[in-house]
């Protein structure tokens, strides 16, 4: 066939056309829309049966009560309880992230035993079995020789299983118990002194009507972050007055400044300054309430005299940076309230303070008379639990036991970890050949952090019973992963600060996912392997039936309930010092002692002050901050792997600084390279640094952004219990 | 844009958050990422590529210490009625996919995801940036697929997503009303998830239409006020502030407010 002009022309109209009128580009089109919207990577999630489990959240010492939804044996959505007394269906990023941590890929899936060198990450997976005959063995040397006080352990947990530590420990015969230091040890330990109390301080938030709180994070973490948030809400609205007043002392704007009724800012470290001046006025003018001081208290004078003559509101003035007539205001105010409470604890307690701060602050709740009342502040109530009978002792046990722990300050346990730091780094050879380490990361939460690496590099065996590859776990030989805490049962006794006694049962919500074991079954089984008067001690067969017994006949009630709690409990009006009284000087001391913590390094070289900033949205205690919560931060706070350290507008413009420049930041304990964030809401020649990064351990998440706090600054001891106190350090800032 | 049939109620579902509770802890943020699938990538620090359904931002007076005063503002997607509110948001007159949609029944701009193509004209016309875009397929590191809802389905590279008002609950709750034989849901029987999570109880969601509701009568009150009203894309999303330069900031005023303002500027 000749294809004439006419030809052509007709054949291609009639292509155009039936290309146009036919379906199949048109289908093509769609499904390459549809294929490339359907890669078999993108998860279908498979649909099962809808179960909630109750339970509670032990991811901070906070207690909330949790809701998990479940979708077949998978776990898909943690929701706060709404019938839970602290949260009350509220729950915080970190809650709610849970099950980023449960089916993380840095848990840690098996015992593991050391093959690379020390810190190489080179583990190989052994037997549950293997791995405790590893630790018997071990154990069993040290007893043959005669040498159990060279066991030591840090532990960051608390309840039954440091409970079954502590047993372990004194029928095996070590007395070098080491426990992270917390603001409540501060608290208590204060309380001991002024009102004979053993336990840590509450605040009943829910009646105060004046709230003033010297540095406390009640917005940033402090205490039990569910019930805080709970409690602000009900306080403040846009849609009434409140009657509660809330007055926030801080060096910066943080979120619980921006919450207050009034910020005003001090000098960083200066908050028990304004509450002694805030004193010395309230006695000099007669303010305080007299018929309680008359009946209820010792040492008025004495703690007048060091008020008169080194804190009066104009000397405070002049330490705080406030202005006198701000303080005799603010103490005039809070006078007149009728349940005034002042707040002790910095930040979201992760610093605990020192015990003078604690004294000095609590003194403005004694001067009102605000101790043992509703709306005021007490010891926080402890519940009864059955006590387990006394251990029987061994000769080596009584030995060992005999010799001195390596905190001689220590009674029982030391909260004071970095004397053990100390003391490895002092000598030639380690004092321990086994140190245990069970729910804390000193290897991230302990300051002065090239010291205590050298420290644990000096140790011949470190056994990790962690739940997550993090920073001791690298470092360790033998790893005896713990279950998640989605995975296991415990109990939780009332949540720090909180003032009624709340005792919640952590209940399984999925199976165990890999081959872990509750520590406390693992100390168990030790025990009966060591034999003897050790294994005598722990007569139970799990740690669930060693549970049940201490909790007794609250146990039923928490199997069903998954909580009790005493919402009628009012405090008792009594002092347990032997006057009976409340001390304003403390039980045993004639005079009120006051000396400011301070803090590393010369001013000439380090002319800024270093502090940390603590976020609710950063994960502060050594353990993982899940990747929605890294989502989360502001480009403020962390811009690629940099680290924006916060500086006045002012203190900026006079280094020359701008927002992101790149600068490095030194300490007299470090240096490290970060970005600027400049902001009008931090007081000058501050620099404030956000807490929880600088992870090296866990996954591309969150390793290796950032910068850890604690590698910047070393330990200031509290004068009286030689806790770590300090609360920041001198710093430069100067262009990288 | 189909029209409820006779018989069904129309509800118009919408939120209001106080701003004097809200204290930027930012738990409605992951609430919202935990309940709908949100993908995460290992560098979230671009915030312009970072997808967050509900995002907290931060705002300041602009004042120098220590007269600073900060706020932050929760932006869930505001589900826009559009001028009339009649349906005609922004981003649903632009979409040229009928991939997002707005209810009649509910008053929510739906988006589904598998008619998006990924022009993003909607992100364009959104005011408020509430709108985002799947650059990446998601990746969840090994084992975390298990904490994924069926409720949701994930979402695939080259297309945008939005909140939703956790509409999987509403239908959930349709569901469960349906098999008891009943029409309309009760207050607390459809709350979306960052509602729940909220621990200072900040956002209050329901009908804004049912008198019934606690967000009929917020909604009313004199700090409420919505994010550029001066826009007329009637967002279903109030706040509450008594801070006046927070309404100011969000460019609204109460009654009588505005020439103050004005006045303290030109000072």
């Amino acid at each position: 066939m000749k294809i004439d002009r006419r030809a052509f022309l007709s054949l291609g109209l009639g292509a155009a056309a039936g290309t146009a009128i036919t379906p199949v580009p048109w289908k093509l089109i769609d499904d390459s829309s549809i294929w490339t919207q359907n890669w078999p990577w993108t998860p279908v999630p498979p649909v099962g049966k809808v179960t909630h489990v109750n339970s509670v959240c032990t991811l901070c010492p906070g207690g909330c009560g949790i809701t998990v939804r479940k979708s077949g044996d998978r776990a898909i959505k943690i929701d706060g309880r709404n019938d839970h007394p602290i949260n009350k269906g509220g729950i915080c990023m970190l809650g709610l992230s849970g099950l980023q941590l449960l089916y993380g890929s840095t848990r840690i899936q098996t015992p593991l035993k050391r093959v690379g060198k020390r810190g190489e990450n080179k583990f190989k997976p052994i037997s549950w079995g293997e791995a405790l005959s590893l630790v018997q063995e071990s154990l069993q040397t040290l007893r043959d020789e005669k040498k159990t006080k060279e066991l030591a352990c840090i532990l960051g947990a608390q309840g039954v299983v440091a409970d079954l530590f502590g047993r372990f420990f004194q029928t095996f015969g070590s007395p070098n118990i080491f426990k992270m230091q917390t603001a409540e040890d501060i608290s208590a330990a204060g309380l001991k002194l002024m009102q004979g109390e053993s336990s840590s301080i509450a605040y009943d938030f829910d009646n105060a009507d004046y709230i003033l709180s010297f540095g406390s994070g009640l917005m940033d973490g402090w205490g039990a972050p569910g019930k805080m948030f709970q409690a602000h809400g009900q306080r403040k609205s846009s849609l009434k007055q409140s009657s509660v007043r809330f007055v926030h002392i801080d060096t910066r704007l943080s979120n619980t400044a921006a919450k207050a009724d009034t910020w005003l800012s001090v000098k960083p470290g200066t908050e028990a300054v304004l509450a002694l001046g805030m004193a010395q006025y309230i006695i000099q003018e007669n303010l305080y309430n007299s018929s309680f001081i008359k009946q209820y208290t010792n040492g008025l004078d004495a703690f007048k005299d060091l008020l008169d003559k080194n804190y009066t509101p104009q000397k405070a003035a002049g330490i705080t940076g406030l202005d006198e007539e701000i303080i005799r205001f603010l103490a005039k105010d809070f006078t007149q309230a009728k349940r005034a409470v002042a707040v002790f604890g910095r930040g979201s307690l992760e610093s605990p303070g020192s015990v003078q701060e604690f004294m000095a602050i609590h003194a403005l709740n004694a001067l009102v008379g605000n101790i043992n009342e509703t709306g005021g502040v007490w010891a926080k109530p402890t519940v009864e639990t059955n006590n387990w009978i006394a251990a029987a002792l061994d000769d080596i046990a009584i030995k060992g036991l005999n010799e001195k722990c390596i905190d001689p300050d220590a009674k029982d346990v030391s909260n004071r970890p970095h004397r053990l730091i100390d003391a490895i780094g002092k000598t030639k050879e380690s004092p321990i050949s086994m140190l245990w380490v069970a729910g804390a990361n000193p290897l991230y939460q302990l300051s002065d952090q090239t010291s205590v690496q050298k420290a644990f590099e000096k140790i011949p065996m470190i056994v990790s019973f962690s739940s997550f590859m993090d920073e001791t776990a690298v470092q360790s030989d033998l790893i005896l992963p713990d279950h998640l805490y989605l995975e296991k049962c415990a109990e939780i006794m009332t949540p720090p600060g909180i003032q009624k006694p709340i005792i919640s049962l952590l209940k399984p919500v999925v199976n165990p996912l890999f081959n872990t074991k509750h520590t406390g079954d693992v100390i168990i089984s030790l025990a009966q392997k060591m034999g003897g008067s050790i294994a005598g001690a722990f007569p139970w067969s799990t740690y669930e039936e060693c549970l049940q017994k201490r909790l007794g006949t609250y146990w039923k009630k928490l199997q069903d309930k998954g909580f009790v709690e005493t919402e009628s409990y009012k405090p008792v009006k009594r002092f347990l010092t032997a006057s009976r009284k409340f001390e304003f000087t403390g039980e045993g001391h004639t005079a009120f002692t006051f000396n400011l913590t301070t803090i590393e390094g010369e001013l000439k070289r380090f002319p800024l002050v270093l502090i940390p900033c603590d976020s609710i949205r950063l994960v502060a205690d050594g353990s993982p901050t899940p990747p929605f919560m890294m989502k989360s931060l502001e480009d403020t706070v962390l811009k690629g792997n940099d680290v924006l350290v916060e500086i006045n507008t002012n203190t900026a413009k006079s280094l020359g600084l701008k927002y992101n420049d790149v600068v490095s930041l030194s300490t007299p304990r470090g240096t490290a390279t970060v970005r600027v964030n400049v902001h009008a809401g931090i007081m000058p020649d501050v620099i404030a640094i956000p807490r929880g990064l600088g992870h090296s351990a866990y996954d591309d998440y969150l390793a290796g952004k950032g910068v850890n706090y604690m590698s910047l600054i070393g330990p200031v001891e509290d004068t009286v219990t030689g806790q770590d106190a300090a609360w920041g350090i001198r710093a430069r800032l100067s262009r990288a | 844009m189909k029209h409820s049939s006779t018989h069904q109620k129309t509800n118009k579902y919408g939120m209001v958050i106080d701003l004097d509770k809200c204290t930027g802890c930012g738990s409605c943020m992951v609430a919202c990422m935990a309940e709908n699938n949100v993908p995460f990538r290992k560098d979230e620090t671009d915030k312009t590529k970072s997808i967050t359904w509900m995002r907290v931002y931060k705002i300041n007076n602009g004042k120098s210490f220590p007269e600073t005063d900060i706020c932050y503002i929760p932006r869930p997607c505001m589900q826009c009625g559009g001028v009339h509110d009649d349906g005609h948001s922004p981003c649903v007159s632009v979409c040229p996919a009928v991939a997002t949609d707005y209810s009649q029944e509910t008053g929510i701009v739906s988006q589904i995801y598998t008619r998006c193509f990924g022009c993003r004209y909607c992100m364009a016309a959104c005011p408020y940036h509430a709108r985002y875009f799947n650059w990446w397929d998601p990746i969840w590191p090994e084992g975390m697929e298990r904490s994924l809802s069926p409720d949701v389905s994930p979402r695939m590279r080259g297309v945008v997503e939005k909140c939703s008002f956790c509409f999987h609950r509403y239908q959930l709750a349709k569901n469960k009303a349906f098999v008891e034989g009943r029409e309309t849901l009760k207050e607390d029987e459809y709350q979306t998830s960052c509602t729940d999570a909220c621990p200072s109880g900040a956002i209050t969601f329901g009908d804004l239409n049912d008198p019934t509701h606690a967000v009929y009568t917020l909604k009313q009150n004199k700090h409420a006020f919505r994010l550029l009203e001066r826009l007329k894309t009637n967002p279903k999303v109030y706040y509450l502030s008594t801070r006046s330069w927070v309404r100011e900031a969000c460019d609204n005023y109460i009654k009588g407010e505005m020439p103050q303002i004005a006045a303290a500027h030109h000072h």
